[in-house]
C-alpha cells in the first residue's frame, strides 16, 4: 500500500518525543488524537493575525474571525454532508452535544412516562444525561443488550421500540469493543415508528465516511480532539426540523434577538444554541483538522487504518494468554484486551515504562464492564499515523509484561 | 527500627535494583507477598475506590499501636501498599501522623503520588493518616 506514513508522522511533532527513555508509541487515540502542525499553525495564526470576538464587531479583525468561524461551519456541514450549514452547532464536545439534546429535546418533546432507548455499550456521556432527564421528567430508559461477541442484539432492539419511545441514542463505534454498529439500520427501524435517532460519533468521525443524509439520523455528535483537532470543541448536527422545535438551553449573548429587562426573543439557528463567545480558535483549528484529513483523503485513511487494524488484531490474538473483547463481525479502530489475570492497571503502568501509551480501566463504560464481568481492559486505539512497527513493539512489550508476572 | 531507618533501608534496596524492570519486578514480588488480609475486611467501608483499581485498607489498634491490613486487585498497587505498611505498621498514631514519607520520591515512585492516579499513594497515605487521627482522638492523646 502506497501510504506516506513517514511524511505524515513528520506532521505530528509529538510523535518524535521520548517517554521513559523510549520512543513514544501512542495508542491512546480513542481518548485524544495528536495534533498536526497545520492545525497548530492555524490556531496560532488567529492569535497572531486576527484575534477578536466574532459576530459582534464592525471592525476588520472581527469580520475576519467571523468569516473564518462560519467558514468552518460550512466545512463541517460538507464533511458530514449536512443539508444546511445551520444544522451544525458548535459545542465543547460530544458530551456537551448529548447534554444539549437531552436537555433541550427533552424539554420540548419528552413527557413523563416516555421512553428513551440507549444500548449497553454506551459511554457514560450517553448514559448520564438520560439519567438526569429521568430524574427531571420521570422517563424510562430502555437498553439494547450487547451480545457475547460485542454486537448489539438487533432483534431485542426492535422489540424495545414502542409508542412511548421518543428517542434512540446509540454509539456509532464502541469506544471499548470497536464494534461498528449498524446505525443506518437502527435509524431506519426507529423511523418506522416515527422516532428520531441520535448517533454518538465520537469514535467514528475520524475513521468512517459519515454522511448524515445517507444515514438519515436526526442528530450526530462528535468531538474535535479525536479527529486531530484541538480539545474543547465539538459538533452537534441536528436536522433543522428538530432543532427548530427545541428551546435554547443556555442563555447569554449571541443567542438572542432582542432583550428587554422583562423578556428576550431568541436568535435563529444555529446561534440559538451558541450562547456566549464560542471557542472560535478551537473551531478554526477543527477546520484545519478537516482540511488535513481531506488532504490525505478519507478513503485512503480508511483503507490504511483498516489494514493496520487487521494486522494489530492478528498479532495481538497470537499473544499468549490474551483475551480480546469485541469480536463482532464489523469492527475496527481499536483492540481491547486482558492479559492472563493481570490487572489492566498493572499492564498499563508497565507499558508506560516501555514508552507505550494505552488506555486502561473501564473506559467510562462501567455497565459494559459489568456485562462482561471484568474490572476493565487495556485498550490500544489507532490513528492515521500509527504503524505496523509500533504494533510489533506493543506485542513484544506484552511478552515482557507476562515475563515480569512470571 | 525507626520509620526513617526503614525508609533508608528501602531506598538502599531500590538503589541496588538497576533498571525499571527490576524495580517493578520487586514491587510485584512485594505485592504477591502481602497476604495478611482476611476476607472479613473486604467491606465497602474499607474500600478506597478509584478509576483504575481497588484497594481495601483495614486498621486495628493494639497496645497503642496501629496495625494495617490491605489488599488490591492490581499487584503493583498492592506492592506499593506493602511498602507503606512496612514503614508504618506497628507505630503509634503520633508517629504515623508525624512521619515524613521521603522514601517515595527517592525510590522513583513519585509518579504514583499524582492526584490523577486516583488509586495512587495519595489516597492510601491519606487513609492511613485518617486511621491514625481517629485512633489518636479515641485514645485521648
Amino acid at each position: 500500500m502506497n501510504y506516506p506514513v513517514d511524511s505524515i508522522r513528520e506532521d505530528f511533532p509529538i510523535l518524535k518525543r521520548m517517554v521513559n527513555n523510549k520512543p513514544l508509541v501512542y495508542f491512546d487515540n480513542g481518548a485524544t488524537s495528536q495534533t498536526p502542525i497545520p492545525v497548530i499553525e492555524a490556531m496560532n495564526r488567529v492569535y497572531y493575525e486576527f484575534n477578536s470576538n466574532i459576530h459582534r464587531g464592525v471592525h476588520t479583525l472581527s469580520n475576519l474571525g467571523t468569516e473564518a468561524f462560519e467558514g468552518v461551519r460550512r466545512k463541517v456541514a460538507a464533511f458530514i454532508n449536512a443539508r444546511h450549514s445551520h444544522e451544525v452547532i458548535f459545542t465543547k464536545g460530544t458530551t456537551e452535544s448529548i447534554n444539549l439534546v437531552a436537555y433541550s429535546y427533552g424539554e420540548a418533546c419528552i413527557l413523563e412516562g416516555d421512553e428513551v432507548i440507549i444500548s449497553g455499550m454506551e459511554h457514560h456521556s450517553n448514559i448520564v444525561p438520560w439519567h438526569l432527564l429521568q430524574s427531571r421528567k420521570g422517563i424510562t430508559l430502555k437498553v439494547i443488550p450487547v451480545l457475547e461477541d460485542g454486537s448489539l442484539d438487533m432483534e431485542a432492539y426492535k422489540q424495545l421500540l414502542s409508542p412511548r419511545t421518543k428517542l434512540v441514542a446509540v454509539t456509532h463505534i464502541s469506544n471499548v469493543l470497536g464494534t461498528i454498529n449498524p446505525v443506518k439500520e437502527i435509524t431506519a427501524e426507529a423511523h418506522k415508528h416515527g422516532v428520531p435517532v441520535l448517533i454518538d460519533g465520537a469514535q467514528a468521525i475520524h475513521h468512517e465516511m459519515v454522511d448524515v443524509q445517507e444515514l438519515d439520523c436526526d442528530f450526530y455528535v462528535f468531538s474535535s480532539h479525536k479527529m486531530y483537532g484541538p480539545t474543547g470543541t465539538g459538533v452537534l448536527y441536528g436536522k433543522e426540523k428538530w432543532l427548530d422545535k427545541m428551546p435554547p438551553w443556555q442563555g447569554g449573548g449571541e443567542m438572542i434577538k432582542t432583550v428587554t429587562l422583562e423578556t428576550s426573543t431568541f436568535n435563529e439557528l444555529p446561534f440559538k444554541f451558541e450562547a456566549g463567545t464560542p471557542d472560535y480558535v478551537g473551531v478554526i483549528g477543527l477546520g484545519a483538522a478537516i482540511d488535513y484529513i481531506e488532504g490525505i483523503g478519507r478513503e485512503v485513511i480508511r483503507r490504511y487504518e483498516g489494514d493496520l487494524y487487521a494486522y494489530a488484531f492478528d498479532r495481538l490474538s497470537a499473544v499468549e494468554d490474551i483475551r480480546i473483547y469485541g469480536t463482532a463481525p464489523v469492527r475496527g479502530s481499536l483492540v481491547s484486551f486482558l492479559l492472563g489475570n493481570i490487572h489492566p492497571f498493572d499492564t498499563g503502568m508497565l507499558l508506560d515504562k516501555m514508552g507505550i501509551a494505552v488506555r486502561t480501566g473501564h473506559h467510562c463504560a462501567q455497565p459494559l464492564m459489568d456485562r462482561f464481568a471484568i474490572p476493565g481492559t487495556v485498550r490500544a486505539s489507532f490513528a492515521l499515523y500509527n504503524t505496523r512497527e509500533e504494533v510489533d513493539i506493543l506485542v513484544a512489550a506484552l511478552a515482557k509484561v507476562r515475563q515480569l508476572f512470571g | 527500627m525507626s520509620i526513617n531507618e526503614l525508609q533508608d533501608q528501602i531506598i538502599e534496596e531500590f538503589s541496588l535494583l538497576g533498571e525499571w524492570m527490576d524495580r517493578y519486578s520487586y514491587l510485584i514480588e512485594l505485592g504477591n507477598g502481602l497476604d495478611n488480609f482476611s476476607e472479613e475486611y473486604r467491606t465497602n467501608q474499607n474500600l478506597i475506590e478509584g478509576c483504575q483499581s481497588k484497594v481495601w485498607l483495614h486498621a486495628e489498634l493494639k497496645d497503642g499501636k496501629i496495625f494495617f491490613f490491605a489488599d488490591s486487585d492490581a499487584i503493583i498497587v498492592k506492592g506499593i501498599v506493602a511498602l507503606l505498611i512496612k514503614v508504618l505498621d506497628g507505630r503509634t498514631p503520633s508517629e504515623i501522623l508525624d512521619a515524613d514519607l521521603y522514601f517515595i520520591d527517592k525510590v522513583g515512585l513519585k509518579e504514583h503520588l499524582s492526584p490523577t492516579r486516583s488509586n495512587g499513594l495519595v489516597a492510601m497515605v491519606k487513609q492511613m493518616r485518617m486511621y491514625a487521627l481517629a485512633y489518636k482522638t479515641k485514645l485521648g492523646l
